[in-house]
């Protein structure tokens, strides 16, 4: 049932285990966030092409970021972090240096609580008013967002340094995919080219792919209860083409192509990073040998993952499962011995 | 679109009032929800249910205080997606157990010559199993496929093994619980035959469930457990046997509250059995994860598990007490069946927040990557 050692964890080419034979490289996403603008071409583009509903207009006290996080009506999602410190260029190296937070306390803590009542409604998940005021540093209210950089606005003495990060987040297409692990329907899939896709013909919304996800992507849309998620837009590549976003990206932010060679380039950038004077520049879901066996799509960051609202080190959830149904295993019997124990010890 | 969406501008609205609201409030100390404040800045359990950021029951009640967590998150907003299922997957736990517990002991009941115990298990395994299944159908986003459970059969799906574990108790459970129906069918006649007939039956049914019975009881820890969930990850050791312990006593409570004084012997054995194991793996749960265990303690998931506690307890030492009083032995059976849906609740929605607030899935990797950074860097020297 289990042929590879790695089936669970661990280095893995995921599409020849899935069960394909001869299948083509397997493809995925460079997303180097270091030359992201912001522009969201790339959420426009996978709306319109994936015909993905809207997830409702509004402000979330987020910098520019009214997206709010990747949902079943996001699936790519720009990140913004404004933070009150030096110009990303500049930054000192992270070593020994706390990541300053990503706004004031009182907006974050408001703007926390302006989520909707249930986890995941289209656009904004709950979030917590501690969590987000404690994540924030920097004595001043940033307002929102305005034509103009925050801070500018006012006059000399409310200007302050600023550093803007941006990052087109997306599905990151796991080797070992827990959503894809758990899905009881086989309703998510493993294609060809090492990607994960939902089968909304066969998908019944039992919801477990959404709490397995390490990264928090795949998602219940509200009104059809299905799950939905990036598709690395399977139609396309499957007829030779470039995904979406990564067509509408102006500036190559977003790079498509075969796994192994955006690995590659993406080495090579950081190196110039680094020898530019950028020595935060690193790289991450590039490791084959992380906890989810490396991500199909990864990225290049300019922080901690965490600044970006990425889990710092994500684990595959079923890589514990054999050790899990052994302590089931273990707990049943001790559960029918002590039924057994029960009826024929003792006298009453 | 959703009908209930907010009109637009709506969430800007609160943010726009909420601010306002902080600035003459001083910083932090002002978080309304929805509208609402809330005093001292806290969430308070508010519309929006098991919020994390209910922290006001954790205050009052023990001192654990894991120290407040130095991290970085985006906004504050969750990393995880926050289960989406409801109440329903909790009360599934539940009734998943209590169907386990009563088959094993209406299989006692049935093998030691003990009718009260064998009707009263046989009869809840089938009310369980059905309620069960209901609450597991009802959380599907789409009910009306259910069926595509079936087409597959996956070991690395908690979800898709317990599907299979319930199809194979709920008939077992549903054929032994018809027999106890025999007595009442007229002895002559195409009935009179089912009536001599169903009896050996549902003996071999009532075996059948209780068979499957602990896998049925324990495999919803796994179910829990194969999430990115924190609290509920970390507790993989333990949650099998919590659940297991719940639902042998859940299963003892209806004995005691069914059975005479002459035949609830067994049952009090297995509520203190079931209490023992119930009440360890909880106390494991709540102090050996660090700040995961967390969530156990504080809030309203935080109550329900000290609920469970105080509940389970009291049964089982009822159960002995009570070997007399059929009142007691009652009072106790209702009091272990009430700990257990609390203790199913508690851990249900302990989860629910730990993936709710970032700090729960940043801290403890963050903590993971440094110690890696630096066994790489001191192997490096
Ligand atoms: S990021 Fe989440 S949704 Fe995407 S493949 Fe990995 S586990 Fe599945
Ligand atoms: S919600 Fe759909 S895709 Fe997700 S695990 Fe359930 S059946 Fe599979």
């Amino acid at each position: 049932m289990l042929p590879d050692p790695n089936s669970l964890a661990g280095p893995l080419d995921p599409a020849p285990e899935a069960g394909w034979s001869a299948a083509p490289p397997r493809m995925g996403f460079f997303t180097d966030t270091s030359v992201c603008i912001g522009c969201k071409a790339c959420e426009v583009a996978c709306k319109e092409w994936n015909d993905v509903p809207t997830s409702g207009l509004d402000l979330l006290g987020m910098s520019y970021d009214n997206t709010g996080a990747l949902t079943a009506n996001s699936w790519r999602h720009v990140a913004f972090v404004e933070q009150p410190r030096p110009a990303g260029h500049r930054t000192p190296p992270f070593a020994g240096n706390p990541t300053g937070g990503t706004t004031s306390p009182s907006s974050a803590a408001v703007g926390a609580t302006t989520a909707d009542p249930v986890g995941t409604e289209p656009g904004v998940p709950t979030g917590s008013p501690e969590a987000a005021a404690r994540m924030s540093a920097g004595p001043e209210f940033l307002g929102m967002p305005g034509a103009q950089p925050p801070g500018r606005a006012t006059g000399a003495e409310s200007r302050s340094d600023f550093r803007w990060l941006m990052m087109s987040d997306v599905c990151k297409h796991c080797t070992h995919a827990a959503c894809l692990d758990v899905c009881p329907t086989g309703s998510l899939f493993r294609t060809e080219f090492g990607t994960v896709v939902v089968q909304e013909d066969i998908c019944n919304g039992c919801g477990y792919c959404i709490s397995a996800c390490p990264y928090g992507v795949i998602d219940q849309r509200k009104d059809d209860g299905r799950a939905w998620k990036c598709t690395l837009c399977y139609d396309r590549i499957g007829a030779g083409k470039t995904p979406a976003c990564a067509q509408a990206c102006p500036t190559e932010s977003i790079q498509y192509g075969p796994l192994e060679e955006l690995r590659e380039r993406a080495a090579a950038r950081v190196a110039t990073l680094h020898e530019r004077g950028v020595p935060e520049a690193r790289l991450y879901g590039h490791d084959s040998n992380d906890g989810v066996g490396g991500d199909g799509a990864f990225f290049l960051l300019l922080d901690e993952p965490e600044v970006y609202g990425l889990p710092p080190d994500p684990v595959v959830t079923t890589r514990d499962l054999p050790k899990m149904w052994k302590r089931a295993g273990v707990a049943a019997l001790v559960m029918a011995a002590a039924a057994v124990a029960a009826f024929v010890g003792g006298s009453s | 679109m959703s009908s209930e969406h907010p009109p637009v501008g709506d969430r800007f609205r609160r943010f726009r009032d909420g601010v306002a609201a902080g600035r003459d409030g001083g910083a932090v100390e002002s978080a309304p929800g929805g509208g609402a404040a809330t005093p001292a800045g806290r969430a308070g359990p508010d519309d929006r249910g098991w919020s994390p950021g209910s922290r006001r029951g954790g205050r009052g009640g023990e001192e654990l205080r894991v120290p407040e967590a130095e991290f970085v998150s985006y906004y504050g907003r969750p990393v995880l997606k926050p289960p989406v299922w409801h109440w329903d997957i909790a009360a599934y736990l539940f009734t998943g157990g209590l169907a386990a517990g009563s088959a094993l002991l209406a299989a006692g009941g049935q093998l030691t010559g003990r009718p009260a115990l064998r009707q009263a298990g046989r009869v809840t395994a089938l009310a369980a199993v059905s309620a069960s299944t209901y609450f597991l159908i009802h959380d599907l986003g789409r009910p009306a496929r259910f069926h595509r459970m079936l087409r597959v059969a996956k070991l690395t799906s908690p979800m898709s093994m317990g599907t299979w574990i319930l199809a194979a108790f709920g008939p077992a459970a549903g054929v032994a619980a018809v027999a106890e129906a025999a007595p009442l069918l007229p002895e002559r006649g195409v009935l009179g035959l089912a009536r001599r007939v169903l009896p050996p039956v549902g003996h071999v049914a009532g075996l059948a469930a209780a068979a499957t019975a602990p896998a049925l009881a324990t495999y919803t820890g796994v179910l829990l457990a194969d999430t990115a969930v924190p609290s509920w990850h970390e507790a993989y050791p333990d949650l099998p046997v919590l659940f297991a312990g719940s639902a042998l006593a859940s299963g003892a409570g209806v004995g005691l509250l069914a059975a005479p004084a002459a035949q609830a012997g067994p049952a009090r054995r297995m509520a203190v059995a079931g209490a023992a194991l119930e009440l360890t793996a909880a106390h494991r749960v709540e102090t050996r994860l660090g700040l995961v265990s967390e969530p156990y303690h504080i809030g309203r998931p935080g109550l329900l598990m000290r609920a469970a506690r105080v509940l389970t307890a009291a049964g089982a030492v009822g159960a002995v007490v009570g070997r007399r009083s059929r009142a007691v032995s009652a009072l106790a059976g209702a009091a272990l069946l009430a700990g257990s849906v609390a203790a199913r609740f508690g851990v249900f929605y302990a989860g629910v927040a730990s993936a709710r607030d970032p700090k729960y899935t940043v801290v403890p990797q963050r903590e993971r990557v440094e110690r890696q950074r630096e066994a790489a860097t001191r192997s490096g020297d």
